[in-house]
Order: structure tokens, then sequence, then C-alpha cells
């Protein structure tokens, strides 16, 4: 032992102000990249929810974040933490195009988070991103790798609730196709749409009074490239 | 001498003393990121990072830190790299950092790191540890990238994301799975020790032929 | 040769001495097999030859690559890795790509048999590691179901045998639900009839029930099983599933379906009994044998699979160590208090 035994018994005012310095010294440090990478990761996660919202909602080039608040949908720059929101879809000339909300809910293995693209004028969901799963692979990560299902959700009737049903037997215009080997996690995406669905629809505003754009072209647009 | 030396401290991390194969230490993060080649290949950067940093940060104060608080002192500097590597893979690879979520702020409790701090660096002066914490971190990035690219290939026929058998290829879907990061290091092991045990008899054998000669 | 002289006969204990050994016993099972095993030919054809000696293969190879140089001869004179193979290959879907089957013998005589010490040492059943293995590694592969060649006669190969090593079918082959699944999907429920004479989808070996009663009655006429555990789990099961009818009898399937539908004839006779991974004792034999009943029929019930013989025998195994130490008879000659 060559190393630390210098001191025997150090005081007690040693010890402490060793350890109030560590700690100083390495609160300075995260501190600083904190707001080193903040702005970085601030515009990943908007990028990517644009993405997604982009991909649900064909045909919108601008969005807004939604929150309900006193009976009505607001939008707001800046939803407050542990609110629910969802995105209102504005094409090129500001006109509204539909919702995309954001749900989830208990899969085969994990919780599932997605995000779907709603038109309430033509009541049907128009557009399915899943965000986050930890479904099988090979099995329930079809539920977002299979085109086919995920295509299924590109004019599908929410009344009176979308059904899953087995694959090759649809015949409404409100039913998916299920995935052979994967029923459960398919239906488990469709549940969490219903559910959202149900949540949502008593708060959205009658189909033509949506929220107006606020903030036309929108400043999320620096930093998609 | 003290080339020699320094070159015998970078190399014992790498194959005698390899923190997985031979210590069988930081086996949490080792059997649950190593799903896919590119999530190893992450963790090990960051484990990497991590050990290199606070390994020198211990040493060169290794005079300053009282012995009664070293402990504390260790997580104060392992934490800080910890969140350090965290935002960083946050801002630059976010796809990455999804996948390995929970297991970066882990890497704080990755009895490796600790252990060295302990064992090496808070003992030997700043260059020996420093070339310590270089060889072991390369030691474990080596076995979380092995481990990584046997379980994508076989569990999803690709190394990297590139496609190595082209689309008939039937997944091994256990591989990517938990179990199949205990199947594939179970059979790492078996043949890191298989090949020990060879060595050994091998310079057994040739030292008595020496003996015997001389 | 050693000369016998009959004045002087020098023994270590035991004195009481019988005939059967590893190898005889091992020798009976692949007999008591035999009846399923022609079932499957005839339902499957070629196939089923194919998948059969490739499951089995795979077992041997393993046995044999991994004996010690010295005991090589005889492990595999016991033959206990053809006995693994061959039921291993009796699990498996007819129409399974025959790299996949060899594997599963493979990895079943690794991770069942070798890793653990050799026969006699192992925890799980062997060939139910190695199915459980490929259901975990191939899932799709292993639940798809071909129905029997019928008229395209015995010669006629399932496309998937065929699939090259690491590659999957590239034919979409005609697939059927088991008895079970339509049970569970679809509430459709097979007659009787063809279950017990297996005219059904299904692995290879679980198709006939009839026949591997058969093979049982041979097993225990040989004194080669513990009647206990297969009596246990069937009674299990008819309760079971008798209880449920009384609560509804639309929804559940009838105590004759849940017994000769599925694997659990095959579970219960021949996996479930293997010496080296179910209890020793008669209290023990009961208590696993009713430990399985009750898991296949909460996994096939209420759980997410249509099947779950595997699970529950996989699970029962390990408790078996446990049950074994609970179940040790009293010493004779010592009080219940006594240390």
């Amino acid at each position: 032992m060559n190393a630390p035994a210098a001191t025997a018994n150090p005081s007690s005012l040693r010890l402490v102000l060793t350890l109030a310095i560590a700690g100083l010294l390495s609160g300075i440090a995260i501190i600083g990249i904190y707001e080193t990478t903040l702005p970085t990761i601030t515009a990943n996660k908007a990028r990517e929810l644009r993405e997604a919202v982009l991909k649900v909602l064909p045909g919108v080039t601008q969005m807004q974040a939604l929150v309900h608040r006193d009976g009505e949908l607001v939008v707001v720059a800046e939803p407050a933490k542990d609110e629910p929101v969802i995105y209102g879809g504005h094409d090129a000339q500001g006109e509204f195009v539909g919702y995309a909300v954001p749900a989830a809910g208990p899969g085969f293995q994990d919780t599932i988070a997605l995000l779907y693209g709603y038109r309430p004028g033509d009541r049907e969901v128009v557009g399915m991103e899943i965000l986050e799963s930890r479904e099988t692979p090979g099995l329930g990560d079809k539920i977002y790798k299979d085109a086919d299902f995920v295509a299924e959700f590109s004019a599908l009737r929410v009344d009176p609730e979308i059904v899953a049903v087995k694959k090759g037997t649809k015949t409404g215009p409100n039913q998916v196709d299920a995935i052979t080997g994967a029923t459960i996690s398919a239906k488990a995406v469709v549940r969490i749409i219903n559910e959202a669905h149900t949540e949502w629809s008593e708060r959205l505003p009658a189909p033509g009074s949506e929220p107006m754009l606020e903030a036309p072209d929108s400043p999320v647009d620096e930093g998609a490239q | 001498m003290k080339e020699n030396l320094s070159r015998e401290e970078f190399l014992k991390g790498i194959w005698r003393d390899n923190p997985v194969f031979a210590q069988v230490l930081g086996m949490c993060p080792m059997l649950a990121v190593t799903n896919s080649a590119i999530n190893a290949v992450a963790m090990g950067m960051a484990t990497f990072f991590v050990l290199v940093g606070s390994s020198f940060l211990v040493s060169t104060f290794r005079h300053l830190i009282p012995k009664q608080v070293r402990i504390s002192c260790f997580i104060i500097i392992i934490a800080t790299f910890v969140t350090i590597a965290d935002y960083t893979l946050l801002a630059l690879v976010p796809k990455v950092h999804k996948e390995l979520g929970a297991f970066i702020p882990l890497i704080v409790a990755n009895c490796l790191i600790l252990g060295r701090q302990e064992a090496f660096a808070s003992r030997y002066p700043t260059k020996l540890a420093v070339m310590d914490a270089l060889g072991m971190a390369s030691g474990f990035l080596l076995a979380l990238f092995s481990l990584g690219a046997v379980r994508e290939i076989l569990g999803d026929g690709a190394l990297f994301g590139f496609n190595l058998f082209g689309a008939n290829f039937e997944p091994w879907v256990i591989m990517i799975l938990p179990p199949g990061g205990f199947l594939t290091l179970g059979v790492i092991l078996l043949f890191f020790n298989w090949f020990k045990t060879k060595k050994d008899e091998f310079l057994e054998d040739v030292a008595a032929a020496q003996r015997s000669e001389g | 040769m050693k000369k016998r002289d009959p004045d002087l006969l020098l023994f270590h204990a035991p004195l009481l001495r019988q005939g059967m050994t590893t190898p005889s016993a091992m020798r009976d099972v692949v007999w008591a097999l035999l009846p399923a095993t022609a079932a499957s030919l005839w339902f499957f054809g070629i196939s089923a030859v194919l998948v059969l000696a490739s499951s089995i293969a795979g077992a041997v190879l393993a046995e044999w690559l991994f004996a010690n140089k010295e005991a090589r001869g005889e492990s595999l004179r016991d033959s206990s890795g053809i006995v693994t193979g061959l039921l291993l290959g009796l699990t498996l879907p007819p129409g399974l790509p025959l790299w996949m089957a060899f594997l599963g013998g493979f990895v079943g005589i690794c991770l069942g048999k070798v890793i653990w010490g050799g026969l006699g040492h192992n925890l799980f059943n062997p060939a139910l590691l190695g199915r459980a293995f490929l259901q975990a590694t191939f899932p799709i592969a292993m639940t798809t179901w071909v129905p029997a060649t019928g008229d395209a006669g015995f010669f006629a190969i399932y496309p998937g045998n065929l699939a090259l090593p690491f590659m999957q079918v590239s034919v979409d082959a005609m697939t059927s639900a088991t008895p079970l699944g339509l049970m569970k999907f679809e509430q459709v429920v097979t007659p009787l009839n063809e279950l017990a004479f297996g005219k059904i989808n299904g692995s290879l070996g679980e198709t006939s029930g009839v026949a591997l009663l058969l093979g049982g009655v041979y097993l225990w006429a040989r004194r080669d099983l513990d009647w206990r555990i297969p009596v246990s789990i069937l009674a299990t099961v008819i309760l079971f599933s008798a209880c449920l009818g009384l609560f509804d009898a639309e929804r559940f399937p009838t105590p004759w379906f849940s017994v000769f539908s599925g694997g659990l004839l095959l579970g219960a006779i021949y996996m479930a009994t293997d010496p080296v991974t179910s209890p020793v004792t008669p209290r023990g034999a009961w208590i696993f044998g009713i430990g399985v009943g009750v898991l296949v029929m909460l996994i096939r019930v209420f759980g997410g699979l249509p099947e779950g013989v595997m699970y529950a025998i996989l699970l029962m195994n390990a408790a078996t160590p446990l049950i074994d130490r609970y179940t040790q008879p009293r010493v004779f000659g010592r009080g219940i208090e006594s240390p």
C-alpha cells in the first residue's frame, strides 16, 4: 500500500470538505453538459415528433400542440408536464386536416406507445405509427414492420368501434386484418386506439370548428433537414 | 522497463484478466444491451469513457482523498462521467440512447468501474492507472462487441444493420431476447476457458520438455 | 472371461439384482414409441422419417462430440441420445425444416444433458428443452402445422422440410390449425374418434392417442415407468376439465377432448416419466403428476398459448428436487420427532 494512507485519522471537517468540493465540481460539470446538449436534445425530440405527425396525417405540413383546458381545445406552445396533448395538423394553406393523437397501453410484452392520425370530418383513422414497443421480434414486432398491417390504418372507420378480425375475413370499413401469429399485439394496437378515441372524442370540438393555426409556418421547421 | 510495465497493464485487461471472460464482471449491461452490435458498441464506448475518465481523476487525486470517504468520492466522480456520457449520447445518437434506455445511468453501478478504482487507480500512479483503465475498457468493449455481433448475426442475419444473408434468412428470435444473451455468453466463456486450459497444458508440456533437456 | 468359481461368490452390496440396466430401459422406450412412430409415418409419410432422422442425428452427434474420449462408446451405446432425438422429433411439426430438427436435437443434448454432467445429472428433460429452444428460436416454423399427406402419397415431401440451413421456406405452405388451436381461437371442436386415431393436425407423434397408450401399456408391463405419474396427470386433467364443464360446457373443452388433444398423452407417458427428471418417491410422483396436470389446464384454458404440456413438464422438472426432499419416507425405526 503506497497510496492514500498519508493521513491516518483526518478530521471530520476534512472529510466533509472533500465530499463537498467533489460534489460541487461534479455539479458544475453536470450543469455544463446539460446546458450544452439541451438545444440539440430538444431539437431532436421536436423533429422526431414532427416526422411522426407528418407520417400519420398525409397532406399535413404544419402542426401545433393542443391541450384540453376548461372544456375546450386550446393551442399551446409548450404543454405543461404530464398534460395530455394532441396535435392539430394543417396543410400548406393552413387548412385543418386532422388530429394526431398519442396513445399508449399494454401490449404482449410491455407498453406500446403509438401515434395515430384522425380526421374528425370523415370519422376515420388515417395513419398509425408505433413510437415504442418491445413486442416479440419476428412476431409481435410486425405491428410496425408489416407494411400491410400498418396500411390497415389508412382509412379506418371508428364507428361503432375498430375491430381486429382474423386475417382475410375483413368485411366492414371499421375492421382490421390481424396478424397471423401475433393476434395479441395486433389486438392491443386496436384496443389502444379505441380507448384513446373514446377518451378524446368528447373533448374534440364539432368538425369545422377546430382551433385555427396560430403560428403559420411553425418554427419547428428548422432542424428538420 | 517502465514502458514494458505500462504495456503489461494495458494488455492484461484485453486478454488474461479480461473483465468479462476472466473476471465475469459487469454482467448486467453485458447481457442486457448486446442484442445488436451497434448497441453493444455504444455501451462499450460509454463505459470506456467513464472508466478511463474516472481512473484518471481518481489516480491523480489519490493522495487528496481521505480513505474513509474514498468510496463516496469514487461514486461522485463516476456518476459525473456517466451523466456526461448519458447527455452526450442523447444529443448525438438519440435512437441508440432509446435502445440502451436505463442501462446508461446504470453504468454507475457497473462493478467493473468501481472495482478498478478501488483495486488499481487509487493505488498506482496516473500513467499506470490510465493504461490499466484503457486495457480493461478495451477488453470490456471487445467482449460486448463479440456478444453483440454473434447475437445480431444469428438473431437478425445482419451486422451493424447490414444484411448478411439475404431476405430468406431465418432469424433465431431467441438470440435477440434475453435468453440469447445467457446462451451466447455461456458458449463464449466455454471457448475462452477451453482455450486457456489448452494453452496452459501446452506451456506445461514445453516447460517439462525443457527441464528434461536441461 | 473370468472363470466362475461356484464355491465362493463375493459381491458388493446390493446383493439383489435385476436385469434392468440403462441400455435396456432405453431400448424399451424405443420399442414403446414404435406404434406412435409408425402412426406418424402413416399420416405424414416420408417427411416424418426425415424429421425424426434429423433430430436423432443432431442428438447423437452432440452426444459423441462432448463425450469423454474414454467413455465415448459407452455413452453412445446406452442409446439415450437416440431416445432423446426420437422423443424430440415426435413433438415437432411435420413440415419443419430439417436443419431446425437437427439443431433442436443438438441443443437438447448440449443444454439438457451435457452441461449438467451427463445422463442422470440433468434437471430438465433434454427432449423438451430442445423443443423449448426451438419454440423460442423459430416461433413461426414451430407453429406452422401442415395437414396429413393424404392423397399425395407416402413419398410426398413437405416443401418446408427442404429449406436450406439458416434459411426459411420460400414457398407458402398450406397450413391448418391443430385441434387445440381451433378450440382456443375459433371455438371449433374436433370429434373424439379423429383425436383418438390421429387423423388430425399436430406434431408428428401426438396425433394418434391410441398408439401412444399402446406404448404406455408396454412400458408399464416392463416396469419401465412409474404408473403414478401418467395416471395422476391424466386424472387431474380429466377432473379439472370436468369441473370447468360444470360452469360453462360450451366454452371449455370436455374431459376426453383435453386428454386426447395436443401433446398430453405423449408428454404424460414418455416425458413426464423420465426417471432422471421426475421424483423418485411415490408420494412425490403423485404431487408431480397433479402439478403437471393443473399447469397444463391452466395454460391451455387461461393462458395465451393453445398448448402447455411442454412448459408444464419443464416447470415441474424444476420443482422435482424440492418435491423429493419433502417427500422422503420416514426411516424405519425412527419416530417423526427424532432428528
